[in-house]
């Protein structure tokens, strides 16, 4: 079956998980991995077959095969490869937080956003993960307030995420607003370093305007079902809980283990949402409609 | 002798100790009566920092900026400072704080994320505050991992390094030990936050001074979470007593624990089963009201709810887990 083939800039560790979660998708075929210097990940994935590059984005830009391209790099690198992407005409699904197009977290506003999208910002591990439950609350007892408490074991937890734990706090509190619904919002990251190390946790708490119980765990469990789809890690640990107008949900991810250890259900999140996303998007590509 | 520090705390981490509801009038009062007592730093935030008013932490009955510009024309002589924990508060929460004219700033982490803070210690060196790293849990590592974090505060300038044993599960030759492997390996001075979940707030704060530490953290009638924090009227008597320099008139200081802070309480600082608990598994003393909530809520005994947290190595922050065990245990019953 046809297939629509996609580039990868930046071999690092998620940029090869995403190389391995491609590898079992339906839609997407992985054809080049591309790095600015020579790497493990770039020598890892010339092994496995795919086509390597040190010219970064360049190598994808000018391949008229690939039609959507994943920026595992960072912020300042996606500012100033997202120019020459758009101009190429790739679609890109950016893991990084330079948010030059639209949030995207796919169970909740994928659709929404419609066909014109060509930059997609994956928000951060703990958005994927609270996001969707926010909305599902606040699509039946309209949320007031969102506060959520991200906890990641410090083995997963890179020199990006430390140097600027900030950019986490801030863009998943305005997601929890812009895609969840929420009114206001806080948002809290905790990095535990345990051994054996903690699987990612992620509470939620939402102050509730109209607090229907019935209802509320009817949305939530049906929101569960929609981010397992393509998350298989995620479950709740805790269902709602209701205390006055405060809803409760605890929600766990452990990671797949394409190529980072389930601990790492932080960056497992962020790629299966990524993934989920491509795999959509490339099925109306393929059916003609995009 | 050496001059010793008082860092007093008694409206931040006190303030879990009275469920963040702090007023305009009682923190007026605490920070200038603490001021003329000759106490040269006055901590004031939520108890989990700037930002910390939350679900998770409990909400601040008043914002802590208000409290901070109630406080800031009482405090004459002293640095008024806050403590801010990176993850749960942000630059920009500095920033909008800085309008309150601030002096000081105390960066805190988990004791092996010290990485975290960089950017946040570079912001308040910048823009000159006198400022601090904190580390947090202090008992869960070793000297040795323990200098090599305190380094990374150390390298960026910080005016000094403070241990914190927030679970007061220390004994006395611990303390000394990382006190000492941290006087003699950082250019930066050292200072020491007790709890007092075992009984050792006094003991633990002298053995630090012994050891070289510069700066003790101290709140009036030990006030704090958990069990409380060492008793700062006693340690400036204690201090006094063994000739040490504070600068510090005991008197007055008395007279604040005893005029001001002691009618606001709302229970008497005593080590009951459930703060003995926090000791001796190792948990976040700022754990202890959660878990009574969680407890009442769940129909189980605190005690085991703190223990079990404790053998999960939570740390600092993570008082969503409280919630998280306390329904995992209920379902099992």
């Amino acid at each position: 079956m046809e297939k629509v083939k996609v580039g990868i800039i930046g071999p690092g560790n998620i940029g090869t998980d995403l190389m391995f979660k491609i590898l079992k998708s339906k839609n997407l075929e992985m054809k080049t991995m591309t790095g600015i210097v020579e790497s493990e990940g770039l020598k890892r994935a010339k092994e496995m077959g795919f086509n390597v590059s040190t010219e970064g984005a360049k190598a994808v830009a000018e391949d008229p095969e690939i039609k959507i391209v994943f920026e595992a790099t960072s912020a300042p690198a996606h500012l100033a490869n997202a120019p020459i992407l758009k101009e190429a005409g790739k679609i890109c699904f950016d893991m990084t937080p330079a948010a030059v197009g639209p949030y995207v977290v796919p169970c909740v506003n994928l659709d929404e956003l419609g066909d014109d999208v060509d930059d997609y910002n994956m928000v951060t591990c703990g958005g994927q993960a609270t996001v969707p439950i926010v909305s599902a609350i606040n699509a039946v007892a309209d949320v007031e307030y969102a506060e959520i408490v991200a906890s990641i074991s410090s083995k997963s937890a890179g020199p990006g995420t430390r140097a600027n734990i900030d950019e986490f706090t801030q863009t998943t509190a305005h997601a929890l607003k812009v895609v969840g619904g929420a009114d206001t919002s806080k948002a809290i990251i905790i990095l535990n370093p345990a051994e054996p190390p903690v699987m990612m946790a992620n509470t939620i708490y939402c102050r509730v305007k109209n607090k229907d119980e019935e209802a509320i765990k009817k949305s939530v469990d049906e929101m569960v079902k929609k981010i397992q789809a393509y998350v298989p890690g995620y479950s709740l640990r805790v269902p709602p809980i209701f205390d006055d107008d405060r809803v409760t949900v605890i929600a766990q991810v452990i990671g797949a283990g394409d190529f980072l250890p389930e601990y790492s259900g932080n960056l497992d999140i962020i790629n299966c949402a990524a993934v989920g996303a491509a795999e959509i998007v490339a099925e109306r590509i393929l059916k003609g409609v995009r | 002798m050496a001059k010793i520090n008082i860092y007093d705390t008694t409206m931040r981490d006190g303030s879990h100790a009275v469920s963040h509801s702090y007023t305009e009038e009682q923190v007026r009062a605490i920070a200038g009566g603490l001021d003329e007592a000759g106490v040269g730093f006055i901590e004031l935030t939520h108890g989990d920092g700037l930002g910390g008013s939350s679900y998770n932490y409990g909400f601040s009955k008043v914002n802590e900026l208000d409290l901070l510009r109630a406080a800031r024309p009482v405090v004459k002589n002293a640095k008024l400072g806050i403590l801010m924990i990176p993850g749960v508060g942000t630059i920009e929460d500095l920033e909008v704080c800085r309008e309150t004219e601030i002096d000081a700033v105390r960066l805190a982490t988990h004791c092996t994320e010290a990485d975290v803070a960089i950017q946040h210690i570079k912001y308040a060196k910048k823009n000159g505050l006198f400022t601090v790293g904190f580390l947090m849990m202090v008992h869960m590592i070793s000297a040795e991992e323990l200098l090599e974090q305190a380094k990374i505060f150390d390298d960026l300038g910080v005016d000094y390094v403070n241990l914190a044993d927030s679970s007061g599960h220390m004994l006395p030759h611990e303390v000394s030990e990382k006190v000492s492997t941290l006087v003699n390996g950082l250019s930066c001075p050292v200072g020491y936050h007790a709890h007092n979940n075992l009984a050792l707030a006094m003991g633990n704060s002298i053995a630090a001074v012994e050891a070289g530490a510069q700066y003790v953290d101290v709140t009036c009638r030990g006030l704090g979470a958990g069990a409380g924090n060492c008793q700062g009227e006693v340690l400036a008597s204690v201090l006094d007593m063994m000739g040490y320099e504070t600068g510090i008139d005991i008197y007055k200081l008395q007279d604040v624990a005893e005029e001001i802070v002691e009618p606001l309480m709302h229970r008497p600082q005593t080590i009951n089963t459930s703060s003995l608990m926090l000791g001796y598994a190792g948990v976040y003393s700022s754990f202890l009201l959660h878990a009574y909530k969680a407890a009442e809520r769940f129909d189980l005994p605190a005690r085991d709810i703190l223990f079990e947290l404790g053998k999960r190595k939570m740390v600092g922050g993570q008082e969503d887990m409280i919630v998280d065990v306390a329904y995992e245990m209920s379902q099992k019953r």
